[in-house]
């Protein structure tokens, strides 16, 4: 009776060992599972809206997956394998998009507002200070007006 | 020189508003076609109806030719298949690419439903898929005289759809090879 709960925990434990052991991709180099993997993280599933291609579980994802992989066994470089791939499923595949005429926006458009940004934190910099030194100077205009107001009020008593 | 600086704000709202505007009306799920122009994928595969006969791109040139891509398990090609017999009925040559299918499902799919196919490729790995960048049954590319992909369709092809995309450059299509 007591050894119930240790027997049901191991055949929990076992059954995530098979589960999990379905989906192991094997290499023939322990250096093309690291590729593997930014790769397919880097890579969008064309199915989905927003997943790459090791979160998704879409069947063309899984095939994409396997395409990959047989193409690291054939050698090919990174760069191959994303021209392979995009050549047939356009940059809509690529979550980090070449830079070329179509995406000069894109990659242009943070440095653009950036420096938009920053044009406006100047400008207003420089009118902060033009207004302190202004008020700096009504401060001194007040402070002698109230020095004469004073003193006038004295020469009255 | 200041009034104008007042109204740039408003500008920029205006430009945001009427590109976020023509943005709405497009479909996130269209993918840009990256094979329009292209010729169409080598392939050597089976046909469905008979697995010793091997096919190859070959046999898709020389005439104007529709590829449907489709299977048994996609639900919207069972709507688009009394499209694709009727296209076949007017004389188009309609070519079926049996996509990651069971080959007897696929055959007793047509004999229930008509075969409009003058033959169908049996991609039962999806490797031609691949080559074509297909993502979804049912598509559709039409196909000029020398095997160079004119038009792609993802989804659906309905009446709608052949008279606004297809007809007329089918019809130029058939002029050219003549």
């Amino acid at each position: 009776m007591r050894l119930r709960w240790p027997i049901g925990l191991a055949l929990i434990l076992a059954a995530t060992v098979i589960f999990g052991s379905e989906n192991l991709v094997q290499f023939s180099d322990e250096s093309l599972r690291i590729r593997y993997q930014v790769l397919i993280t880097e890579l969008r599933c064309p199915k989905c809206q927003n997943q790459n291609l090791a979160d998704s579980n879409s069947p063309i994802s899984y095939d994409l997956r396997e395409e990959i992989q047989r193409m690291l066994e054939q050698k090919k470089t990174d760069s191959e394998i994303k021209y392979h791939l995009t050549s047939r499923y356009s940059e809509f595949i690529l979550y980090r998009p070449e830079l070329n005429r179509t995406t000069y926006l894109l990659w242009g458009s943070p440095v653009v507002i950036l420096l938009i940004g920053l044009l406006v934190a100047l400008r207003l910099n420089r009118r902060n200070a033009a207004e302190v030194v202004s008020s700096g100077e009504t401060e001194i205009a007040n402070e002698s007006r109230l020095a004469q107001l004073l003193e006038s009020e004295e020469d009255e008593k | 020189m200041n009034r104008v600086a007042l109204f740039l704000p408003l500008a920029l709202f205006a430009v945001l508003t009427v590109v976020l505007l023509l943005g709405l009306d497009k479909d996130p799920t269209e993918l840009p076609s990256a094979l329009v122009g292209e010729p169409f994928p080598t392939f050597s595969l089976p046909s469905l109806s008979d697995a010793t006969q091997i096919l190859d791109e070959q046999d898709l040139f020389g005439e104007v030719v529709l590829v449907n891509v489709w299977a048994t398990w996609c639900f919207a090609c069972r709507i688009e298949h009394a499209m694709v017999n009727q296209l076949a009925e007017q004389g188009v040559k309609v070519v079926g690419l049996n996509y990651k299918d069971n080959r007897e499902a696929a055959i007793d799919w047509l004999k229930e439903r008509g075969d409009p196919y003058t033959f169908s490729i049996f991609d039962e790995q999806g490797r031609l898929g691949i080559d074509l960048g297909v993502y979804g049954a049912p598509e559709t590319y039409l196909l000029d005289a020398t095997g160079t992909i004119r038009h792609r369709r993802v989804g659906v092809v309905d009446d709608r759809v052949w008279n606004s995309e297809f007809r007329d450059l089918y019809a130029q299509l058939m002029d050219e090879k003549r």
